[in-house]
């Protein structure tokens, strides 16, 4: 376990800044407790200082994940967000999508998002913008790219993909076994 | 009386002078040679022997006169040099020194050819001289010129070799891919060994251990340049503290483990510090954005467009109305 150096950090807070902005100073500085980054065996994870203190009593091979893993790096060093971290990209999320209740199952289970199930989008989302997908009811399901911009969405057919894929909650069923 | 008193001043102001004069002139029956690049004189006129012999009183004084009067010389001929004043008006006057011309001795002594090595000694008992090989070979298989080794070699990819003979007389239990394995194995083991045996009597001989050569020979690998490079780099006399990088290579603080071991910051630091130095790193990216948003631009068109066609779409309804109404 160790902090993140300055380029880990930096690969950090730009994949994270496509989706909540200039928002991540409220995940940095909180009012409500000193929250850090650490890095262990490759993985991100988000926790408070009292956690951390806590969790440097336990021996490396040992630890299995602390806090909230936010993602991982790839042996490539690029940083791979997961479906972990939407709990805090939810709230602060500056561009939204909300799918219909017909294909939320499909997203659910790891396609991509049609124009037809598209219910709402944020007006002024740019092509390939991160955004977060909401259910018809504001439950966030995950998160993805936006595929199209808003106004191209109004003018595609309805089997063109409009938000791609990248995290779903479902995935702490489907990849139980992997996720720290 | 008065009389003499003026010679006498007269007398004592003129010594006066010729001591400045001689003081800035010197005399010498042979020039000396001058090598200005290595602020070298060489005085070739034959010293007074006896006056400088070991034992000789006042020889102190005479060699201290001597070098005085080489120096004047040597300063004289710097003082004839082109001069300029570095940084500009109101610097210091500098005088810009020719090449040097004296070859000046080893300071350390020339390096010792190696020992040979054992198959070296061999080849020159036996007479045997290299052949230099080609680096295409024919490949019947795929009919083309490809590599002796390497990278798509003729005769295929030894590690996809998927038939392995059992030569006759051997085991027909034993595992001939294992065998194969082994056996190059040990080639590498014993090549090794061997390359490090002959390392070893080099370095115990004295002479000069070949090294990796820090001029461009063409035949570096990309990790090899990147240190010789990186060595370059250091060998200024700031030890390369105010070299400006090359375009790609990343810069780096100096390390005190200069490449044995990567450090990272401590673990439960201060906790605050941390937080400041990442708020700015985030100040620092967000105010790196630019102004003009490109996608923004284009929606921006993209609605007027639409804007257009629909109020050409409305006026050509309405203009259709109209006309049907007229009857």
């Amino acid at each position: 376990m160790r902090p993140l150096t300055e380029a880990e950090t930096r690969a950090l807070f730009e994949k994270l800044g496509r989706y909540i902005g200039e928002n991540i100073q409220l995940l940095v500085d909180r009012p409500d407790g000193t929250y850090c980054f650490r890095l262990h065996r490759d993985r991100v994870y988000y926790l408070s200082e009292k956690l951390l203190k806590v969790a440097t009593s336990i021996p490396r091979d040992n630890l299995v994940s602390l806090g909230t893993c936010f993602g991982k790096f790839t042996k490539s060093q690029k940083f791979r967000l997961s479906v972990m971290a939407l709990d805090f990209l939810a709230p602060y999320a500056k561009y939204k999508v909300w799918v219909k209740p017909g294909s939320e199952q499909s997203f659910l289970y790891g396609n991509h998002v049609l124009k037809s199930g598209l219910g709402r989008i944020t007006e002024n989302t740019a092509q390939y913008q991160g955004v977060v997908v909401y259910s018809m009811a504001d439950v966030p399901l995950g998160f993805g790219v936006a595929a199209k911009s808003t106004q191209e969405c109004r003018k595609v057919d309805p089997m063109a993909i409009v938000v791609f894929h990248q995290a779903d909650v479902g995935e702490y069923v489907r990849n139980e076994d992997t996720l720290t | 009386m008065a009389a003499v008193r003026v010679e006498e001043v007269l007398a004592a102001a003129e010594e006066q002078e010729a001591e400045k004069r001689r003081s800035v002139t010197v005399e010498k029956e042979l020039e000396l040679e001058f090598d200005l690049g290595n602020l070298l004189a060489l005085d070739r006129n034959p010293p007074a022997a006896a006056g400088l012999r070991g034992a000789a009183p006042g020889r102190e004084a005479k060699l201290r006169a001597l070098a005085r009067d080489n120096t004047q010389l040597l300063v004289a001929q710097l003082w004839e040099l082109p001069a300029e004043r570095a940084g500009g008006a109101g610097g210091p006057l500098v005088a810009r020194l020719p090449e040097p011309a004296f070859r000046l001795p080893r300071e350390k002594p020339p390096p010792r050819p190696r020992p040979p090595t054992r198959w070296e000694q061999f080849a020159r008992l036996k007479g045997i001289r290299r052949r230099k090989r080609t680096s295409l070979v024919w490949d019947e298989e795929a009919k083309e010129w490809r590599r002796r080794w390497g990278y798509r070699r003729a005769g295929g990819d030894p590690a996809r070799a998927w038939l392995a003979e059992v030569p006759e007389g051997a085991d027909p239990e034993e595992d001939q891919f294992a065998r194969l394995r082994r056996e190059k194995r040990e080639r590498v083991a014993r090549n090794e060994l061997n390359r490090l045996r002959n390392l070893a009597r080099a370095h115990r001989a004295g002479t000069a251990i070949p090294a990796a050569p820090l001029h461009p020979t063409g035949h570096q690998s990309r990790e090899e340049l990147s240190h010789v490079a990186r060595v370059a780099r250091v060998s200024t006399a700031s030890l390369g503290r105010f070299q400006p990088r090359l375009p790609k290579e990343p810069s780096e603080p100096p390390s005190r483990n200069a490449g044995k071991k990567r450090r990272f910051e401590p673990l439960l630091g201060n906790l605050a510090a941390e937080r400041s130095r990442q708020l700015e790193l985030l100040r620092d990216m967000g105010s790196k954005k630019p102004v003009l948003d490109i996608t923004r631009a284009v929606n921006k068109q993209l609605r007027q467009e639409e804007a257009e066609a629909a109020a050409a779409k409305g006026k050509k309804q309405s203009q259709r109305g109209k006309r049907g109404r007229r009857q």
